[in-house]
């Protein structure tokens, strides 16, 4: 698919670099030529120097043959103009980033159908919709919820003493009661997709599938429940924070903000009735005790210095609060961070080429079974992807342990009738089934690809 | 470094060798002559190191930088013509593997100078891989290999700017792959157009291909002693077309293919570069009508001559050896500037030497208005400071090496006339110069070592400098 990506920032050029290695046929524009010739020296793009709003820049870059047109500038209103300029030169889809809360809150509809947009993107409130989900659970590190509310796919960290630790995978079954499968384990930097005779260890990370109410069981018996984080202190006032906030105290909790951003103090106290809005600076530890630090139940770091937010991430966990989410911005800092032991890291730009990609490879699926949604796990090393089974998959009716997968890939989950399925060797994919598969190493477009 | 990946391309390079070796191979068979083995000899060799480097060194990372760029467009090249050059050994033909060595740098580079005084007794299946080197080499061996290989690496626009000539290398699509694609079968097409042409002319099937594979390549190896000049009028006239066709940047004739004619008739670069020819006709023409009866002969060896020099091909209709100073000396200026950049020619390049000159120009207005801000355009768009001051540095050290080329010539026995004009015919990949080395003779008097040093130069000018040296230096292999 040929894609144009206007705008070369954080998001632009995570976009690009998941967008490459799908395969896609990229162009990226930007007004800076430094970056443009950066990008073109490290990605397999074309590289268009100029701005998303001028006519021949996007006629240069081939815009009427543009299957999809993404516009991440850093202004709402570059974004949204060069995607209907683009619409209008006959891009088949354009995605623009808004974030502004008053087109967010107020009009988004309206603007999205006279622009004539496919989607607009709001990176930090998806950002803050995952990091609600991690709240709402706070022994996993990160959840995706599959389907209306029957099937999740969380990741947990096991203590070195948790009962999983030392276990083959066939055996778990027999020991806890719980249906539920283990679908891929990061050991390190490395990820696997596990097999029967996989053994668990302690510092493992691991996904999981199951339904909701399975999952609390199996953490249960693993005495690791945790409920919902009531008390939550937010370090940044970033429109991430907003959002965040907005959403926790819908849900009853209370939040405490602190920014040493006076003027943001002011707009955030004003749009969040019901927030504790401190201005002070958080690098303060001092500030953060007198806050009550101690006695949180979640501490949330969203500055806009990553460094910042993996040093007083790690501050806070030493003092015991009993779940830290760091968002990190940089990929490379991901992996120091969990050095560290911060493993809920979110990322905003992450996320958005996440929703992105998920979307080119939906608008690729031709007819037969398709993507209907994706998921990244693990960092990005494996994916989740939800498809439709049509009539025409060729393995209907036949048992799992004899079909023939391709190496690292699992069938995760079967959802039948709004039931889930914890599948295992005898279970059969029905016509009318979706089902969930797990992938590491292998692009998928459709469902025949994951057999030989 | 990424070691294992220079070395895993190169494996590569060394397999796509023996792939095309084939071709020869089949010609040597159709004709039945003893030269086939030969090529056997070659294939195997070329197919052992190619599956030896290929599955010792798996690379771990497909990584590239700049540097590694620099190293696999080195040894790639000089890989090619170390084995390419083994038939001609093998076979007997040309004993000498200094000689066989030269020929094959001379053939990859497109350069055209030859060490061989017998032409016409060569065996068919040589005289095929001899042109059909200049084919190869024309647009790039590496290009060649992208085209054909996925992935090489995804940072393999390195690759492709170390090989591909001019100031910038722009991509025509998206990916590296595809744009090679496209380029490739530009250039096959215009290959087969000048096939049937000539065919059409009435030149018998081998020598159209070969003659074709020597135009397209902007090479000049020929199969008769005097080059093109005992064919038909109407022969000439094609391939001194088809000369400047190929002297063209590709890019053009890719926008005509998606209907960009407008952006076309906007290239700087190609009015300058018919106002350079036209010019250059009409004052050689001038200045030699005398010597020719006949407005149509005097047009016809002006306008093939000035084409075969400015495309840096080499192939010549008469003895131009023979003609007045003045004629000599534009040609001499024609070697220098050269094709198009994005061209398969050799030399400095049209649009260096307009960067050039516009810099110049601006900073001669700068004396002038100390405090003015100038920018210097080309096609309507700013040319960057780094392109600007990379050009500049480029003919710097242009002329440093060519100058010094010519000093470690000199020491021979031979005229400045020759040496100054071989070291030009090589490092700007034409063929024939001058005196002893004039379109009627060959470089077979040159020493083992002149041999060496020019077949030096031929990759100097045909990889851009740049790449070769950094290449052959021993730091980058450092590991990192």
């Amino acid at each position: 698919m040929k894609i144009i990506i206007v705008g070369c920032g954080k998001v632009g050029e995570a976009l690009i670099s998941s967008l490459v290695k799908e395969n896609h046929e990229v162009v990226a524009i930007d007004k800076d030529e430094a970056k443009i010739s950066e990008i073109n020296n490290i990605y397999d793009v074309m590289g268009v120097h100029g701005i998303g709003t001028d006519c021949e820049i996007l006629a240069e870059a081939g815009v009427d043959k543009a299957d999809m047109f993404v516009s991440v500038t850093g202004s709402d209103e570059m974004n949204m103009l060069s995607c209907y300029i683009a619409k209008t030169l006959g891009a088949q889809n354009t995605i623009a980033r808004i974030r502004d809360r008053a087109y967010n809150e107020n009009n988004l509809g309206f603007l999205q159908q006279q622009l004539g947009l496919s989607m607009s993107i709001n990176p930090e409130r998806f950002s803050a919709y995952d990091i609600y989900n991690v709240l709402k659970l706070p022994s996993a590190v990160h959840i995706e919820t599959f389907s209306t509310r029957n099937f999740e796919i969380i990741e947990l960290v096991l203590k070195e003493d948790s009962p999983l630790s030392g276990c083959r995978i066939m055996d778990l079954r027999k020991q806890q009661t719980a249906k539920f499968l283990i679908c891929a384990v990061q050991r390190g930097e490395d990820v696997f997709i596990p097999d029967g005779n996989f053994e668990l260890k302690g510092g493992d990370k691991i996904a999981l599938t199951a339904a909701p109410t399975e999952i609390l069981k199996l953490l249960r018996s693993m005495k690791i429940t945790r409920k919902q984080a009531k008390n939550v202190m937010i370090l940044g006032g970033s429109r991430t924070a907003y959002y965040l906030s907005k959403i926790l105290l819908a849900s009853g909790s209370s939040v405490t903000i602190i920014d040493k951003n006076p003027v943001r103090c002011q707009e955030l106290e004003e749009a969040l009735p019901g927030a504790n809005v401190i201005l002070g600076d958080g690098a303060q530890q001092e500030l953060l005790r007198e806050e009550g630090l101690g006695n949180m139940d979640a501490f949330v770091s969203l500055t806009g210095i990553d460094e910042e937010n993996i040093l007083i991430s790690y501050y806070a966990a030493t003092n015991n609060v009993p779940k830290v989410i760091t968002k990190v911005n940089r990929q490379e800092f991901v992996p120091l961070a969990a050095k560290l032991g911060l493993d809920t890291i979110v990322s905003p730009r992450r996320t958005i080429s996440d929703v992105i990609v998920r979307y080119a490879r939906a608008m690729q699926n031709s007819v037969g079974s398709n993507v209907e949604k994706l998921y990244k796990i693990m960092d990005g090393n494996a994916e989740a992807l939800k498809f439709n089974v049509h009539p025409e998959f060729k393995y209907i009716d036949i048992p799992l342990k004899d079909i023939t997968f391709k190496k690292s890939i699992l069938i995760a989950g079967i959802l039948r009738n709004r039931k889930a399925i914890v599948p295992t060797g005898n279970d059969v994919i029905m016509a009318g089934d979706k089902v969930i598969v797990i992938s590491k190493d292998h692009i998928l477009y459709d469902l025949a690809d994951i057999v030989d | 470094m990424n070691r294992r990946m220079v070395l895993n391309t190169i494996g590569h390079i060394a397999l796509a060798e023996a792939a095309l070796l084939a071709l020869p191979l089949i010609v040597s068979f159709l004709y039945k002559e003893a030269c086939a083995y030969a090529f056997l000899i070659t294939i195997g060799i070329c197919l052992s190191t190619g599956l030896i480097l290929k599955f010792t060194t798996r690379p771990g990372t497909k990584v590239i930088y700049a540097k590694e760029s620099f190293a696999i467009v080195t040894y790639a090249w000089l890989l090619m013509a170390l084995f390419g050059a083994l038939p001609f050994v093998i076979s007997g033909e040309i004993p000498s593997y200094v000689d066989a060595f030269f020929e094959t740098v001379s053939g990859f580079t497109t350069t055209g100078a030859s060490i061989l005084t017998d032409i016409e007794s060569m065996s068919h299946g040589l005289l095929f891989w001899r042109s059909f080197t200049h084919w190869i080499g024309g647009m790039g061996v590496l290009v060649f290999v992208m085209a054909l290989i996925p992935n090489i690496s995804d940072r393999s626009i390195h690759i492709m700017r170390a090989e591909m000539p001019g100031p910038e290398v722009g991509k025509l699509l998206p990916k590296a792959r595809d744009t090679a694609k496209i380029l490739y079968l530009i250039y096959v097409v215009l290959t087969a157009v000048e096939i049937v042409m000539l065919l059409c002319g009435g030149m018998p099937l081998f020598d159209s291909i070969v003659h074709a594979f020597g135009t397209a390549g902007t090479g000049g190896f020929g199969i008769k002693a005097d080059s093109i000049a005992g064919y038909s009028p109407y022969l000439q006239w094609v391939i001194a077309i088809f000369m400047l066709v190929f002297a063209l940047n590709f890019n053009l004739f890719y926008l005509v293919l998606v209907g960009k004619i407008k952006s076309v008739l906007k290239s700087t670069e190609l009015w300058c570069f018919v106002s350079i020819v036209l010019l250059s006709i009409g004052v050689i023409a001038i200045n030699i009508y005398k010597m020719y009866d006949g407005i149509e002969e005097v047009l016809r060896m002006t306008t093939f001559q000035v084409s075969s020099i400015i495309s840096t091909t080499g192939y010549a209709t008469t003895d131009f050896d023979l003609w007045p100073g003045l004629s000599k000396s534009i040609l001499m200026l024609l070697m220098v500037i050269g094709g198009c950049a994005g061209s398969t020619a050799g030399g400095l390049k049209v649009s260096r030497v307009i960067i050039l000159i516009k810099s110049v120009l601006r900073e001669l207005k700068k004396l002038l208005h100390p405090r003015s801000v100038r920018i210097v355009k080309l096609d309507g768009k700013r040319v960057d400071e780094q392109t600007l001051s990379g050009t500049a540095s480029y003919f710097v050290i242009y002329a440093i090496i060519v100058i010094g080329i010519f000093i470690l010539l000199s020491i021979g026995p031979f005229s400045i006339e020759t040496n100054l004009s071989a070291t030009l015919a090589c490092f700007n990949n034409i063929g024939p110069g001058f005196a002893t080395v004039g379109p009627t003779l060959s470089y077979a008097e040159y020493s083992a070592f002149s041999k060496i040093l020019l077949s030096l130069a031929m990759l100097l000018g045909r990889l851009e400098i740049f790449p070769l040296i950094l290449g052959l230096n021993p730091l980058i292999w450092k590991k990192r």
